[in-house]
């Protein structure tokens, strides 16, 4: 592809990272990732999934550099009102005089937060909940098991309507009350995981050689069950942003005259019929990420758990 | 070294009982090979599991080192006896490197001079240094055997709980394994329980062995009786001429 010595350069960088006697704790852990990636990498879907998602995270972070106007200030209310996308306005405006793309810039941002903590808090408590139950067994497995039922049964997005109805409307709310949602499936998934794993000889092993519970649960089973966690994490990603969208578009989301994109469509259901831009700009932002994630766990999936696999 | 006295494990309760060890009885001197023969079901790897506590002791004595193992057991135990699993492709941790693996046991006890103690490892078992930062895939059979031999002999045991440690591995390499248990044996002073089918294998490592059948323990015999064919025992007979293969008789190659 390139001039010679970058290919000779490349090779060589590849042998080292292949190396079947790797020479450190890091060779060996990069080798392994990069192995990953190739496989990853044979999936060109995938590859556009985290695309979308590096692109969104990349928007996330420089939306004060690539928004061309204020998210919230709008242009002069009688000429710049509801203007169909041009050469100013690449996406069109709202009804009051904003740049569409500026506020789905901004708005990348709100989404990303909503991910991000949603992940942070719900994965943890999953995987601690479902590896403890499948690992100690017997009436730990029971009561914690039960309280995942009830956790289970409750509706989602009635759960975040009541939530946020006692709390007060607002974007944090709204992600506490997905987040205590959303736990449950990969407290199952660990536990089931776990169980498979518990019995076997190398835990077993280590049991053999002394060491603490805690010791096997964190450091043997964790692991383990994280790669499926992981994949059912990024899998319910797009649930995640259309929850949050939904919440935004019934109000109760992040509140105006923040830009979140649920809520950019709810404002654009008036103008539907003769100024589509308002709702549709958002809903093809929310369409795409919810798309990009879902490729994304596709593409870890058939890395991560080679059981899944065709 | 070993002193095991009226063993019994039982499994379950009512209806799913399942008395898979009566009243084992045997003892194993400081530095002797014991085998425990018996076919598939005959509680000989589940002796071995109650003595490391993996199978509850339903009752009767272990007494490892002069001392009666408690349950749970202590760290102290774990540094005088560690075993050897059957299969070496399930008793690795898959994301582990070797590194990993052999370095746990020396975080688990404290053991200070880890680097040292690895190295050391991977040569008695016949390992480079270049072996260190694998993980199991890109391991052999026998390899992976070496690396679960060297994981437990780390902790520097007295005793080596070996259930069937060659039945997973091609013919070849099974020599090559039992050779170097033989010689870590001589080496470092060990004591070993081999739980095994192979009554070869049993005779070429051990020099007593207890025959089992349906968990008690049938007859115990040194296994130069067992290589000149001398068993008193019929079953240990029919076992020996078990070993030996298939042999047509002599009406059968008439008709």
């Amino acid at each position: 592809m390139a001039g010679s010595p970058t290919v000779s350069q490349s090779a060589g960088l590849r042998a080292w990272l292949l190396s079947s006697e790797p020479g450190s704790r890091w060779q060996a852990r990069l080798g392994r990732a990069y192995l990953g990636w190739r496989s990853f990498s044979r999936n060109p879907l995938a590859v556009l999934g985290l695309g979308i998602v590096i692109l969104l995270i990349f928007v996330a972070l420089f939306a004060d550099f690539i928004a061309p106007y204020s998210p919230i200030v709008g242009g002069d209310l009688r000429t710049q009102r509801l203007l169909p996308p041009s050469e100013t306005y690449w996406l069109g405006t709202d009804d009051q005089a904003r740049d569409i793309l500026s506020r789905i810039i901004y708005g990348s941002r709100i989404t990303l937060f909503v991910i991000v903590l949603v992940s942070i808090i719900a994965t943890p408590i999953g995987l601690l909940v479902g590896t403890l139950s499948g690992y100690l067994g017997g009436w730990v497995d029971t009561v914690l098991m039960r309280i995942t039922d009830i956790f289970l049964a409750f509706p989602r997005l009635v759960l975040a309507l009541a939530f946020v109805a006692a709390l007060g409307p607002g974007i944090e709310n709204a992600v506490i009350a997905i987040a205590i949602t959303s736990w449950p499936p990969y407290a199952r998934i660990a536990r089931a995981e776990t169980l498979m794993i518990r019995n076997s000889d190398f835990i077993a092993a280590v049991k053999l050689q002394g060491a603490s519970t805690p010791r096997i649960i964190f450091g043997h089973v964790v692991p383990l069950c994280l790669s499926s966690v992981i994949v059912r994490v990024t899998l319910d990603m797009a649930g995640i942003i259309l929850t949050a969208a939904g919440l935004g578009f019934l109000g109760l989301g992040a509140q105006p005259p923040s830009p979140e994109w649920g809520a950019m469509v709810a404002t654009g259901r008036n103008y539907l019929i003769d100024q589509w831009w308002v709702a549709a700009m958002p809903g093809i932002a929310i369409f795409v990420v919810s798309l990009g994630f879902n490729l994304l766990g596709d593409g870890l999936r058939d890395v991560l758990d080679p059981k899944a696999a065709k | 070294m070993l002193d095991i006295q009226n063993l019994n494990v039982v499994f379950g309760t009512g209806r799913l009982r399942v008395e898979a060890v009566k009243n084992v009885s045997f003892t194993v001197k400081q530095g002797e090979a014991y085998g425990l023969v018996g076919e598939s079901g005959s509680g000989k790897s589940t002796v071995l599991r109650a003595i490391c506590g993996l199978a509850p002791i339903t009752s009767g004595r272990v007494i490892v080192d002069g001392k009666e193992v408690t349950t749970p057991r202590t760290k102290d135990f774990y540094r005088t006896a560690q075993m050897v699993f059957q299969d070496p492709y399930a008793s690795l941790h898959p994301r582990h490197t070797v590194d990993r693996t052999l370095s746990e046991p020396l975080a688990i006890h404290g053991v200070k001079d880890a680097e040292a103690r690895i190295l050391q490892a991977l040569k008695e078992v016949g390992l480079g240094p270049s072996f260190r930062f694998r993980y199991p895939h890109q391991l052999s059979g026998g390899q992976r055997q070496r690396i679960a031999i060297a994981r437990a002999l780390i902790l520097r045991p007295k005793v080596l709980l070996l259930d069937e440690p060659t039945s997973a591995l091609d013919a070849s390499v099974q020599a090559e394994i039992l050779n170097l248990l033989d010689d870590l044996r001589r080496q470092l002073g060990l004591t070993y329980i081999l739980v095994s089918h192979d009554l070869a294998v049993v005779a070429h490592l051990c020099e007593r062995l207890l025959v089992m059948r349906h968990g008690e323990a049938v007859e115990e015999t040194p296994s130069d009786a067992l290589r000149s064919g001398l068993a008193t025992n019929e079953y240990t007979q029919s076992l020996i001429q078990a070993s030996q293969g298939f042999t047509r008789n002599s009406s059968s190659a008439a008709a």
